[in-house]
């Protein structure tokens, strides 16, 4: 089991989703972040005075998957969020010690699809 | 106003009041009859500033709407265009639109009065006066296209547009049919302007927003509208509340003077009454076809019926001012519904609010209209035949093809020039950011994920 958390910019995740729905991933976890990279701020003013906006906005997106559904996943994620700009996002595979579903108390993999 | 009309308040009212107030002081009963005439002047000239202002006051209603309406970060954006849309409709509309609109001229356009060097005024008030009122008009008529072209339009490109719009296309309008040009002549009637104010800016937001094209986002590939929802209905029913309450200014105000009482409050009853039946059967209309009565589309319903009854409220009775709000209603729900199929993305319904409930409203005069009410003819509901009616379509449709020509022009031509649509980049980003550099909710977490 893996945990994939992925970065992308706020307007392709209509994309993400698309793509990751024509995987057949249907479960995910959507929060909005804030987050720096490569990727530069830009400048805000407030009545004349500048203000370097560094911390963009982003959205994170956490995915719980079996092995097998890894690599279709990433291959989703990054089919939906790819513009070949700086900003992109990046994709993070953490090893998944447990899940348990709370409903019916299966775990492992049953509980994850 | 007939001097007439004025003598006649004077008696009833005025004279009575003096004569108690200076009993015994008959030596200046000529004079006294002078200043009446004053006096009424006065008071005439009272009624037309506070409608004047209750309509700039709608310009906060129109922003509030549009900004309702629209996403979080777009709002600095829409609020930024309904400002300066209203300043440049006062510098336009002095330079060159007054004289347009009400200088003499021919049937098509006046051409006396530029800066308002020798203008005269167009009623029995001062000329200052009744320029204020017709510019608050221009700029409502301005206004209207910032909602339809919201949330992808260049920011220069909209200054413009505003100043052009203001300075010839809606004065030319106006001359037709309020400054004595060939609309005019053949008797068209709009009291208050569905056709010289909302068609205007309907018709101009209608062909704006097919220049432009949708938003990115609001059509999926196959052709299905998307849900772009507005970031706050609070906003948006404060708006159109101050809109109803403003239009008290933009009809009643629009009999220019307080002689005919009568006059004064059938307009304003029937005001009130068509904007509540455009809000219910808006309702209504929305709760059976679509399952929930929807607040943006109920608002819309009142807003509709406010258009609709602009034009005939003066003509008409109250029970005729219901049915048409009612209409209006139908209209506002039908038409967002039949944009969203035709692939146009008019993000506040512009175009079904002002652009189609403008078309009706002038329509209804020939339906409705009473000639005992001070229409030329009576209306087909009244057995004055299709004689009212056909004008009103001739001056609806001359009108509605008008504009959506100039219009086009002028939106093709700033295409060119400065450019329409702001960048693709800068429209998914939020156009606070793009075109003004600042935020409007600055401390809040507004997301975009769309």
């Amino acid at each position: 089991m893996k945990l994939i958390i992925a970065m992308i910019q706020p307007h392709k995740l209509t994309d993400v989703k698309r793509a990751l729905f024509e995987a057949e991933v249907h479960k995910m976890t959507v929060t909005n972040a804030l987050g720096c990279g490569q990727q530069k701020g830009y400048t805000e003013t407030y009545r004349g005075v500048e203000e370097e906006v560094n911390l963009l906005k982003k959205i994170r997106l956490e995915i719980a998957v079996n092995e097998d559904f890894v690599k279709p996943t990433i291959d989703a994620i990054i089919k939906g969020a790819r513009t070949g700009k700086i900003g992109d996002g990046k994709i993070l595979v953490l090893n998944l010690e447990e899940c348990i579903r709370i409903r019916t108390g299966e775990s492992g993999g049953p509980a994850i699809g | 106003m007939s001097n007439k009309l004025i003598l006649k308040f004077s008696k009833i009212s005025i004279l009575t009041f003096l004569v108690l107030l200076l009993p015994g002081s008959t030596a200046m009963a000529a004079e006294q009859s002078i200043k009446l005439a004053d006096v009424a002047r006065g008071l005439d000239t009272f009624w037309v500033l506070f409608a004047a202002f209750l309509v700039f006051f709608m310009q906060a209603g129109f922003g509030m709407v549009e900004a309702g309406f629209i996403r979080a970060k777009n709002t600095c954006n829409i609020l930024t265009k309904n400002f300066l849309d209203y300043c440049m409709a006062c510098l336009a509309f002095f330079m060159f639109g007054y004289a347009i609109m009400f200088g003499s001229g021919n049937a098509i356009f006046g051409a006396k009065g530029w800066f308002l060097q020798g203008a005269t005024s167009g009623a029995n008030v001062p000329l200052f006066a009744f320029w204020l009122f017709q510019a608050a008009f221009c700029g409502a008529a301005a206004t209207i296209v910032a909602g339809g072209m919201a949330e992808r339009m260049n920011f220069k490109a909209y200054m413009m547009y505003s100043f052009l719009i203001s300075a010839t296309v809606y004065p030319l309008v106006g001359h037709w049919v309020w400054g004595g040009g060939w609309l005019a002549s053949l008797n068209f009637a709009d009291f208050a302007g569905s056709t010289v104010v909302h068609l205007v800016g309907g018709s101009a937001a209608l062909i704006g927003t097919i220049i432009l094209g949708p938003r990115i986002g609001k059509f999926n590939r196959d052709g299905t509208p998307n849900v772009i929802a507005g970031h706050s209905i609070p906003l948006a029913s404060l708006g159109v509340f101050i809109l109803w309450f403003g239009w008290f200014g933009f009809n009643p105000g629009s009999t220019l003077g307080i002689s005919n009482g009568d006059l004064i409050a059938r307009v304003a009853i029937n005001t009130n009454l068509a904007a509540a039946s455009g809000a219910i059967i808006a309702m209504f209309t929305v709760w059976k076809q679509f399952g929930k009565p929807d607040l943006s589309m109920i608002m819309n319903g009142a807003l509709a019926g406010l258009v609709a009854v602009t034009a005939p409220c003066a003509f008409v009775s109250p029970a005729a001012a219901i049915l048409i709000g009612s209409v209006g209603g139908v209209l506002v729900v039908f038409g967002v519904w039949l944009l969203d199929r035709l692939h146009v993305d008019d993000p506040v319904g512009a175009f079904p609010v002002h652009g189609m409930n403008g078309i009706w409203g002038t329509l209804a005069i020939g339906l409705f209209g009473q000639k005992a009410l001070g229409l030329a003819n009576n209306g087909l509901f009244y057995g004055g035949g299709f004689t009212q009616l056909g004008i009103q379509a001739l001056g609806a449709l001359s009108v509605a093809s008008f504009v959506i020509v100039t219009m086009g022009i002028v939106f093709k031509l700033i295409d060119v020039t400065i450019g329409l649509r702001v960048s693709r980049d800068e429209e998914l980003k939020g156009l606070d950011i793009g075109e003004h550099g600042m935020e409007s909710y600055a401390g809040f977490q507004i997301f975009v994920t769309e």
